[in-house]
């Protein structure tokens, strides 16, 4: 018997399937022939999820293009949710496939997409269309997008339950160079969810009625709409002594009273010809939703319910160390180019209002018992990595 | 919501669409006017100034090492330079970079056969208003603009040839 | 309400484009200029497999979601 925990991951993953193939392919000229594969791992909370990606492009006359990509999970998890819950740990498979189309005329880009993915009790597919348009001598950079996504969501204890999601993504993106080294990039995005948006194996809890030391779990309540604005202001800079300098921030909000805001900042230094270091780090932080609560204090106390962490108040902090190494510089054969690329990164997650309620579930003889409500605030630890080759053709 | 509240702002991005598409640029225009005399260093030690020139037809290219479509277009420019050069043509790469330790290592992994120039301090480009990478420029015998390319696409070519054998008839 | 925010925001840089078509602003970066632009150090997303990956570990266990987006620059040929 498979549980899934993760189904804002899910969910998440298939609107940000978009974003899997390059949508602001520069007009003007269509980016180099490639070819990617990738090998990610993630490994925190109890959780590894490691797996393949692979990625091609190829353009033809100067004027179309085509991208492929396949992406897969292998999940093992045991996380905190699924621990509290009582359940084993469960081992999953997630496949995604998608295409891509784009024409360049003149000075505009047209961009086409579908993403497809797929799992035992989850399936999302979306479609794009995006356009993006050189303006002012090249200088500023226009791009505009819309995604419709579909979204069916079962569960697989429950063989006759099958909800659905609608999505609705709008884009618009403006790059705008300033000087020789400088350039400038803002984006806007609303999303819009239509559907069955919580999670079929996450519960929330409220205070035992018999024992209030301990606590009763219960199917969330959640809105069956949302819609989020995110805005970003992001900058590179070329240093005099040539290595890059990056960061940005990020602005969201939503209908489900979540703030957020996101922190970035990155510095790539080449070091001789053929080897480029890069650091970065990345802050995040959040405000809960309305609707959620670690311990309610009795069953459907409010509409909506939710203890899903992604909805708490927490912080994060990534901080990444990545090394590129460029092989065959001078070519080989019909390689142009190609890179063989390392990258860790460090997360740290600490939450303000979301609790360890495995010390809740203990006996209550055990010297770790703490009551519900008491127990310490939940943090991890996770370290991704992903080691990938690419080659231009 | 229902699919008919989709229509306005599907019917706003088709018109955005539409607006979009009317802002694209032409690629190529004619002129005529005569062509600013300058002088620059060529990369096999010399000199080259433009007056020298007079009496044969020159096509200037202005390129960088870091640019797509002028790498593209280089080995086409080198068969036109062979094929013409006995004829009175002669091409003229005009290298805008600042640094010109990227440009050496291109040529030295793709030599061209024609007379490579450094515009370091961009004095050539501006005399001559480059607006987009690469830019071709045909002179006349006479030492006239006559056309001028902006950017390159696969086919462009076809172009260049005709208007050679066109200037060179003159 | 979004929506009509999002539409807006469409018809603003609709309007954008139409005063590129009349309006002639000298590029101020000449296009022989571009060479750290160009510079692949510079690119905005230089391996799109591996942030197409990190954005969804983020978006996966964040609330927040969106404007990751990222276009333009690079050598302005053409």
């Amino acid at each position: 018997m498979t549980l899934v925990f993760t189904k804002l991951w899910k969910r998440s993953l298939a609107a940000a399937a978009l974003l899997v193939l390059p949508l602001g392919a520069m007009a003007g000229v269509l980016p180099d022939d490639r070819a990617d594969a990738l090998y990610h791992r993630y490994e925190g909370g109890g959780v590894t999820i490691q797996g393949p990606s692979i990625l091609v492009r190829k353009k033809m006359a100067e004027k179309y293009a085509v991208s492929a990509n396949y992406y897969q999970d292998m999940i093992t998890s045991a996380s905190i949710d699924v621990e509290v819950s009582g359940a084993s740990e469960y081992k999953e498979e997630r496949d995604q496939y998608s295409l891509g189309f784009e024409y360049l005329r003149g000075k505009t880009t047209y961009t086409l997409n579908y993403t497809n993915s797929e799992e035992n009790d989850y399936e999302a597919s979306t479609a794009s269309f995006g356009i993006s348009q050189d303006l002012f001598g090249d200088l500023t950079t226009i791009t505009m997008g819309f995604s419709r996504g579909w979204d069916k969501v079962r569960n697989s204890t429950d063989p006759t339950f099958e909800e659905e999601i609608d999505r609705w993504n709008y884009r618009v993106g403006v790059t705008q160079i300033l000087t020789k080294s400088l350039i400038t990039y803002f984006n806007y995005e609303v999303i819009t969810d239509e559907g069955f948006l919580n999670n079929p194996y996450r519960s929330y809890r409220y205070v035992n009625p018999t024992d209030s030391r301990l606590f009763v779990l219960e199917q969330e309540i959640y809105p069956r709409t949302r819609t989020s604005n995110a805005a970003a202001l992001n900058a590179r800079y070329f240093l005099p002594y040539r290595a890059a300098l990056y960061g940005g921030y990020r602005f969201f909000t939503d209908t489900w009273g979540i703030r957020a805001d996101t922190f970035e900042l990155g510095y790539v230094h080449p070091v001789k010809q053929q080897w480029t270091l890069e650091a970065r780090v990345r802050y995040y932080q959040q405000d809960h939703a309305d609707f959620y609560a670690d311990l309610f204090d009795r069953q459907n106390q409010q509409n909506f319910l939710a203890r899903d962490k992604e909805l708490s108040t927490f912080n994060s902090i990534a901080i990444r160390l990545g090394a590129s190494y460029e092989f065959v510089p001078n070519g080989w054969r019909f390689v142009k180019k190609g890179s063989l690329n390392l990258f860790y990164d460090r997360l740290e997650f600490k939450y303000d209002d979301f609790r360890d309620a495995r010390f809740s579930r203990l006996p209550t003889d055990d010297p770790n018992f703490r009551p519900a409500g008491t127990e310490p605030l939940y943090e991890f630890g996770a370290n991704v990595i992903q080691a990938f080759v690419s080659i231009w053709f | 919501m229902s699919m008919s509240k989709w229509i306005r702002p599907a019917g706003r991005i088709a018109a955005l669409c539409g607006a979009l598409i009317v802002s694209s640029l032409v690629s190529a225009s004619n002129v005529s006017k005569p062509a600013p005399s300058f002088t620059l260093p060529s990369r096999a030690g010399d000199t080259v100034s433009l007056e020298q020139l007079k009496g044969k037809v020159v096509m200037l290219n202005f390129w960088a090492s870091w640019c797509g479509p002028c790498r593209t277009e280089m080995p086409l420019l080198d068969q036109m330079h062979k094929r013409y050069s006995s004829l009175g043509f002669t091409l003229l790469g005009v290298n805008v970079e600042a640094n010109t330790q990227d440009a050496e290592r291109y040529l030295k992994d793709t030599p061209v056969s024609f007379p490579v120039l450094f515009d370091r301090d961009s004095k050539v480009s501006k005399l001559y208003d480059v607006s987009a990478m690469p830019s071709t420029v045909f002179i006349d015998r006479k030492g006239n603009i006559r056309y001028l390319h902006k950017g390159y696409k696969p086919g462009d070519e076809g172009e260049y040839l005709n208007q050679i054998r066109a200037l060179l008839k003159e | 309400m979004t929506e009509a925010i999002a539409v807006k925001a469409m018809l603003a840089i609709a309007l954008l484009c139409g005063l590129s078509a009349c309006g002639n602003i000298e590029p101020w970066v000449k296009p022989y200029e571009r060479q750290q632009l160009a510079d692949p150090i510079m690119a905005a997303d230089p391996h799109p497999i591996s942030s197409a990956y990190m954005d969804h570990v983020f978006e996966a266990r964040e609330g927040a979601r969106g404007a990751l987006g990222s276009g333009g620059g690079g050598c302005g040929c053409n």
